[in-house]
């Protein structure tokens, strides 16, 4: 079912009316209920993985928090015979034991999700390398979600081993915590210590909050259906045909993919969010304007937000701060290689950190390639650091320069628009193609001359395009500037609060990508 | 306290590690200055940070580097 399906309105409505219905002790099986039947209608077969990923995590978080149980009540029984020594090694016995539960669950969970998402790729592969037939080996579909709940119930895990706080001991709560559904379809990523305290509690009604939930999601459709979806179709003729759509043409494709991203991937997190907040319930924010990024690092700071925090705490600050990397860069250090020595944990860490996220991204070449570059020009611009300290020293009013801001802007936009095109192309041969084509083939007449109308979008399209994506920028523009967009509609009148929320809704109902036959398309980011 | 500050002056000279309290809140440290940050601590001090103790409050201020420091010491 999609979020963006009649089947989907109508399920979400049923479910808010029974929501503030239910005592609000009972709202979160309600909640439950509503997740599963959700999952079901993606296909009752999926309902298998969503389970054994849930049983396995709750079995190890159980063993996990019975041995600190256990080592609990060894220190209050044997306390005037056990001096620090002890404990110490006792508390170093236990950790061992939970490390084991630990590697245990991460091994099986993300062992379902390595054979379903990268089987073909890894077989692929190792047949190419001896030049056996290159067939479908595992013929399985991809479960709805599949990576946010093995993520989320990793999260969970490790800061349970850490001792961030107590295992939920109740079975079903923790199936809530894993399968939520707004949330299970594409992210946000949530930690169970903020999740579960909204998840558990019971919500009243609070009109402001549904008011202000229901509005995100028109938000969230206006930027899915009227613009992602209608510039679609644009895209789609240019990735589709890469032998006559090149010069100009990859360029115009390069800017529709990097709208249509963002357009599709926020659309939907507004939906989410704001339906979780119809709801009660926070989630986590998960974009912060990143097309208005100063920089890449910057840029990660911004975009798919919840994606990256996981990926710090729980890839990068580990394999960083190791022991065994730690000593590395001692060594180096004494050897006298102190600038190796200062660079080898944040390269190594770094490194992994994107080889993983471009493995997150899909099981290609492209998206690891897409993911080392991004790694590797993160490095590039911290090497960078100190030219930029000293051109700052020699114009000091250059960093308050606003011609200087929307040029930085500009610039990473373009850049990460230009990384991107690994991830719409069908191979990275194709996408290095196309770059070259765009600075060998470029021809400013393509603006003009009215080729763009042969994309498969018409002048009407451009202009609803243009409009609506004015509109997007000053949304944005608003909220740069720390303004609450919804806050300042709710104080105005009733007539204009009516009128602009009504238009809007209007707006995706005549403007929105579908009629007859047309099916809203799936969203990006829920093949990941 | 003072080989701390001296490794943080080092990594921003430019900012105030005495009383700035936001190190973390206001982004001025970011997760590849810390981790050059636990490298240089695990070099100078002989004090291992590991990943569970990367939390904002122990980062946003330089005392507060410093009593997880001394935490640490003391659990060792």
């Amino acid at each position: 079912m999609s979020i963006t399906s009649y089947y989907f309105l109508l399920f979400a409505g049923a479910l808010l009316i029974l929501y503030y219905l239910t005592p609000k002790k009972a709202q979160w099986i309600l909640l439950l209920a509503a997740s599963y039947a959700f999952y079901a209608f993606s296909g009752i077969r999926y309902l298998g993985y969503i389970l054994a990923t849930t049983l396995c995590t709750y079995v190890a978080s159980r063993k996990m928090g019975g041995l600190k149980d256990y080592q609990e009540a060894f220190f209050r029984e044997n306390k005037d015979i056990l001096d620090r020594e002890d404990k110490k090694l006792y508390k170093a016995s236990v950790k061992k034991r939970q490390r084991a539960w630990l590697i245990l669950a991460l091994v099986f969970n993300f062992g379902i999700l390595a054979v379903i998402k990268y089987g073909n790729f890894v077989v692929s592969n190792i047949s190419a390398l001896f030049g056996a037939p290159n067939d479908a080996f595992f013929r399985l579909a991809l479960p709805l979600g599949i990576s946010f709940y093995t993520f989320q119930t990793t999260g969970y895990l490790i800061d349970l081993y850490r001792g961030e706080y107590r295992e939920e001991k109740n079975f079903f709560r923790l199936s809530l915590f894993v399968s939520f559904f707004p949330q299970l379809i594409q992210g946000p990523i949530s930690r169970f210590g903020a999740l579960s305290k909204e998840l558990y509690a019971g919500h009243d009604f609070d009109g402001r909050q549904v008011a202000f939930g229901l509005q995100r999601m028109l938000y969230g459709f206006f930027k899915k259906l009227v613009i992602a979806d209608r510039i679609m179709a644009g895209l789609a003729t240019i990735s589709g045909d890469p032998a006559t759509y090149t010069g100009t043409y990859a360029f115009v494709g390069m800017i529709f993919y990097a709208i249509d991203l963002y357009m599709d991937f926020s659309g939907g997190i507004d939906i989410v969010i704001g339906f979780s907040q119809a709801l009660g319930i926070t989630l986590p924010e998960n974009f912060k304007r990143p097309y208005f990024a100063v920089s890449l690092k910057d840029y990660w700071h911004r975009w798919h937000i919840t994606l990256c925090n996981w990926f710090k705490d729980y890839v990068f600050y580990p394999i960083s701060t190791s022991p065994k990397l730690l000593a590395r860069a001692k060594k180096l250090k004494t050897a006298g290689h102190a600038g190796l020595a200062r660079r080898i944990t944040v390269y190594i860490g770094n490194l992994a950190v994107w080889l993983f996220t471009g493995i997150w991204h899909g099981a290609a070449w492209n998206f690891i390639i897409w993911g080392l570059l991004n790694g590797g020009f993160l490095l590039l611009s911290q090497e960078m650091e100190p030219l930029y300290r000293k051109l700052y020293a020699r114009f000091p009013k250059l960093p308050e320069s606003r011609v200087f801001h929307i040029v930085r802007v500009v610039r990473t936009f373009l850049f990460v628009s230009l990384l991107c095109m690994f991830d719409y192309y069908a191979n990275a041969s194709v996408t290095l193609h196309a770059m070259a084509g765009m600075v060998t083939e470029f021809d400013l007449a393509v603006f003009f001359n009215g080729s763009l109308l042969s994309l498969g979008l018409s002048a009407v399209d451009y202009g609803i395009l243009l409009l609506s994506l004015c509109l997007v920028f000053f949304i944005s523009l608003q909220q740069e500037r720390g303004i609450s967009v919804r806050e300042k509609i709710a104080a105005q009148a009733g007539p204009v609060r009516v009128l602009v929320w009504y238009g809007l809704f209007l707006c995706v109902l005549l403007f929105g990508a579908y009629g007859i036959g047309y099916d809203a398309s799936q969203f990006i980011y829920n093949q990941f | 306290m003072d080989t701390l500050l001296e490794i943080l002056n080092e990594m921003h000279p430019d900012v105030d590690f005495e009383t700035c309290d936001t190190l973390i809140d206001d982004e001025i440290l970011d997760s590849f200055d810390i981790v050059s940050l636990i490298a240089e601590i695990s070099n100078q001090m002989d004090v291992t940070i590991s990943a569970k103790d990367i939390i904002p409050e122990n980062f946003n201020s330089a005392q507060a580097l410093w009593e997880l420091i001394e935490r640490l010491e003391d659990e060792e």
